[in-house]
């Protein structure tokens, strides 16, 4: 058995322990409902809520402590397929899956189901593309990988750079998302709350590494999963006496359809590839399979995934693993758009046409932070109007409960698995970042004499660092969540997806083929979100039109992929063929059994 | 590297993990997008109460990712057992 060594009675006991933690949760839960019965006030559940499981995370962390390099960067690889997992969903599923998406299809309908299919089927292509063989490769991060397989720093360098800024605007947007949350639910200051969830994050990771991240990030899984499928159970179980909403929503379309129809809506729910004016356009259908392709790839180019697989104890764990993490995610995924349809159904019903002056105190409550939600009486009637009621997707999962008129304690819940959703993910980030610099940076390229305590300070000293920065630009609003996760996996896809596949499938890539073709399929996804982001006027200078065939920038990796591979094909061709060596190396890790060859 | 397999066992041993992967990647892409082309069309059709183009991009496909993730992992193991190149 793997886990006979140290720490054995911990693995060996996953079970017990995690079982109890889950029960624990469950009581905790019930036992504040029966508090709110008995009329304690709302802000101390909230309370409760929040600070009880970060602290329950705090605990994991402290007692996860580690001295040790292989426990601090891939948890002793004692990981089982099952808890990674776990891990694997909780590290996975941010405050854009959380949060945003089912926000994201109240809005926007059948066109944001490019979210829910671009944020799963891209597990398909982790196991049967890279996970067993990146685990086989065996080392501790990502650019290791590409150091190996493409001779010396410059490739690994590269790397870095990629992982660097897809993973640091990925975890803006979990700051983003964590300051919304601690800033309803502990009633403070939006800026405050940015840097009080950021101990959150930092007392999980900053300890144990990979080791604490993982045990945490499980715990973070079951208290997502419950609080994500409760209140939609809750709802369908109310409205049509059947707890199983996957299956129950369809009814609720329905009556969204008549609904639609009655309040004169021309953009219907379930409509596909409709822009605004309820009208199907080509616009809308080639930006849905751009998304979907590019959130796709991006899921099997992100660091902070692939190193899950690093933690597992054999290749054939890695490949079982990745299809616990799809099974995990999937339970999640499945359920939310018909979280969006209660809301939508909710909304339609019980707020819209509501005199405004007797709408409930969450209208208050949340139009409170940050101008999220805004109720104006444009034509003076007192009645609240469709087009009155602005709500930001950001808040619809969140308020939700609120809005259906359930118990506070679900609202509470709800949050406590909104901060575990993107706490988790925030941790994933931070390490995999700090992780490329102490290890990819410091050590492989500036000081490889470096002792492993003076390896580990640096480690903690860069996490703490990039988390404040990170916590810093959050604080600046610089998008909405769901947009900011978006460029981070065409950054991703566009800079990494080409070098890993083709390095693993393809003997005949180059060093050079991979460091050009990463390099300028990323700067190309670069190029065109920055411009058309930041400086669309000058974009439509140089091209005479907004968007290259109308692509919006979430899909930036659409062109850079295809330069991507194009050019790491054409000119590893030019260059000499990579050593025997290289190959037998190659030949090493498709291979499960045996050692992995040196380069 | 006592253990390291002869090249005609490597390639047989490979070229029956790329026929896997192939099949599971065609596979990837007709539930990811193929699928979903029709999906104008698809929804004139009612399943289970759902228009059936949203009910394939809601539910469907996700449950053929699941699916295909289980069955590589299987099928790639027993290669690996066929072949005895699975770890100890």
């Amino acid at each position: 058995m793997a886990n006979s060594n140290a720490g054995g009675g911990f693995i060996g006991n996953l079970g017990k322990i995690y079982g109890g933690y889950a029960g624990g949760f469950i009581v905790f839960t019930l036992i504040l409902a029966v508090l709110e019965q008995m009329g304690v006030p709302n802000k101390i559940i909230g309370y409760c809520f929040v600070i009880l499981t970060i602290g329950v995370y705090a605990y994991i962390g402290i007692l996860s402590r580690t001295m040790d390099l292989s426990e601090y960067y891939v948890a002793g690889r004692r990981v089982p397929a099952l808890y990674n997992g776990m891990a694997t969903g909780a590290d996975w599923m941010s405050a854009a899956s959380f949060i945003s998406m089912a926000g994201g299809i109240y809005l926007g309908g059948y066109n944001a189901l490019g979210y829910v299919l671009g944020w799963t089927g891209g597990y398909v292509l982790v196991g049967i593309l890279l996970a067993p063989y990146l685990r086989k490769f065996g080392q501790f991060t990502v650019p290791d990988f590409l150091g190996a397989r493409y001779e010396g720093n410059g490739a690994r360098l590269c790397g870095v750079i990629v992982l660097f800024a897809a993973s640091f605007t990925y975890i803006v947007a979990q700051c983003f998302g964590i300051g919304i949350i601690t800033s309803r639910f502990l009633g403070i200051p939006f800026e405050i709350a940015i840097f009080v969830g950021l101990l959150g994050i930092l007392v999980c990771s900053m300890l144990g590494g990979m080791r604490a991240v993982t045990w945490t990030q499980v715990a973070q899984y079951i208290i997502l999963i419950i609080a994500y499928l409760v209140p939609v159970i809750w709802l369908s179980t109310k409205k049509y006496g059947i707890p199983i909403p996957e299956l129950t929503y369809g009814q609720a379309l329905q009556q969204i359809a008549q609904l639609e129809d009655k309040l004169g809506v021309v953009k219907h729910f379930t409509d596909a590839f409709t822009n605004a004016k309820g009208e199907f356009t080509w616009q809308e259908f080639n930006n849905f399979w751009a998304l979907v392709l590019c959130l796709m790839i991006g899921t099997a180019s992100l660091p902070h995934i692939l190193m899950r697989y690093f933690t597992t104890p054999s290749v054939r764990e890695a490949r079982t693993s990745v299809a616990w993490s799809i099974f995990f995610i999937f339970l999640l995924y499945f359920t939310a758009p018909a979280y969006a349809a209660f809301a939508k159904l909710e909304v339609y019903q019980n707020v819209i046409g509501q005199p405004i002056a007797q709408l409930p105190a969450w209208v208050q409550n949340w139009s409170q932070v940050g101008g999220l939600l805004t109720i104006k009486d444009g034509n003076s009637d007192g009645i609240l109007q469709l087009s009155e009621f602005v709500i930001n997707q950001d808040i619809i999962v969140l308020s939700m409960p609120e809005i259906a008129g359930l118990p506070y304690v679900v609202s509470g819940l709800v949050a406590a698995g909104g901060l575990a959703a993107a706490l988790s993910t925030a941790d994933g980030l931070l390490l995999a970042i700090a992780n490329a610099l102490s290890h990819d940076v410091y050590y492989k390229m500036i000081d490889p004499k470096a002792s492993t305590a003076r390896r580990l300070i640096v480690a903690r000293g860069l996490l703490v660092i990039v988390a404040i920065i990170a916590a810093a630009v959050a604080g600046t609003r610089p998008s909405g969540i769901i947009q900011m996760v978006a460029w981070a996996f065409s950054l991703a896809a566009a800079g990494l997806f080409a070098p890993l596949v083709l390095g693993i499938w393809w003997k005949r890539t180059t060093k050079i083929g991979a460091i050009t073709g990463m390099m300028s399929g990323f700067a190309v996804c670069l190029f065109y979100l920055v411009m058309t982001r930041y400086a669309p006027g000058t974009f439509k200078d140089m091209f005479g039109t907004d968007l290259w065939f109308g692509i919006r920038n979430i899909s930036s990796a659409l062109f850079g992929l295809p330069v991507a591979f194009v050019v790491t094909y054409v000119v590893s061709l030019m260059t000499p063929e990579p050593s025997k060596e290289m190959q037998d190396f190659v030949d090493s890790i498709r291979v499960p059994k045996g050692v992995v060859a040196a380069t | 590297m006592a253990d390291k397999l002869d090249t005609a066992r490597m390639q047989a041993y490979w070229s029956k993990t790329s026929r896997l992967m192939w099949t599971i990647f065609a596979l990837w892409l007709f539930f990811s997008f193929f699928i979903h082309l029709f999906a104008v069309q698809l929804n004139g059709i009612k399943f289970l109460g759902f228009p059936l183009g949203f009910y394939m991009a809601a539910q469907g496909s996700l449950i053929a990712f699941v699916v295909l993730c289980v069955w590589n992992a299987i099928a790639q193991n027993k290669i690996d057992e066929e072949f005895g190149v699975q770890e100890d």
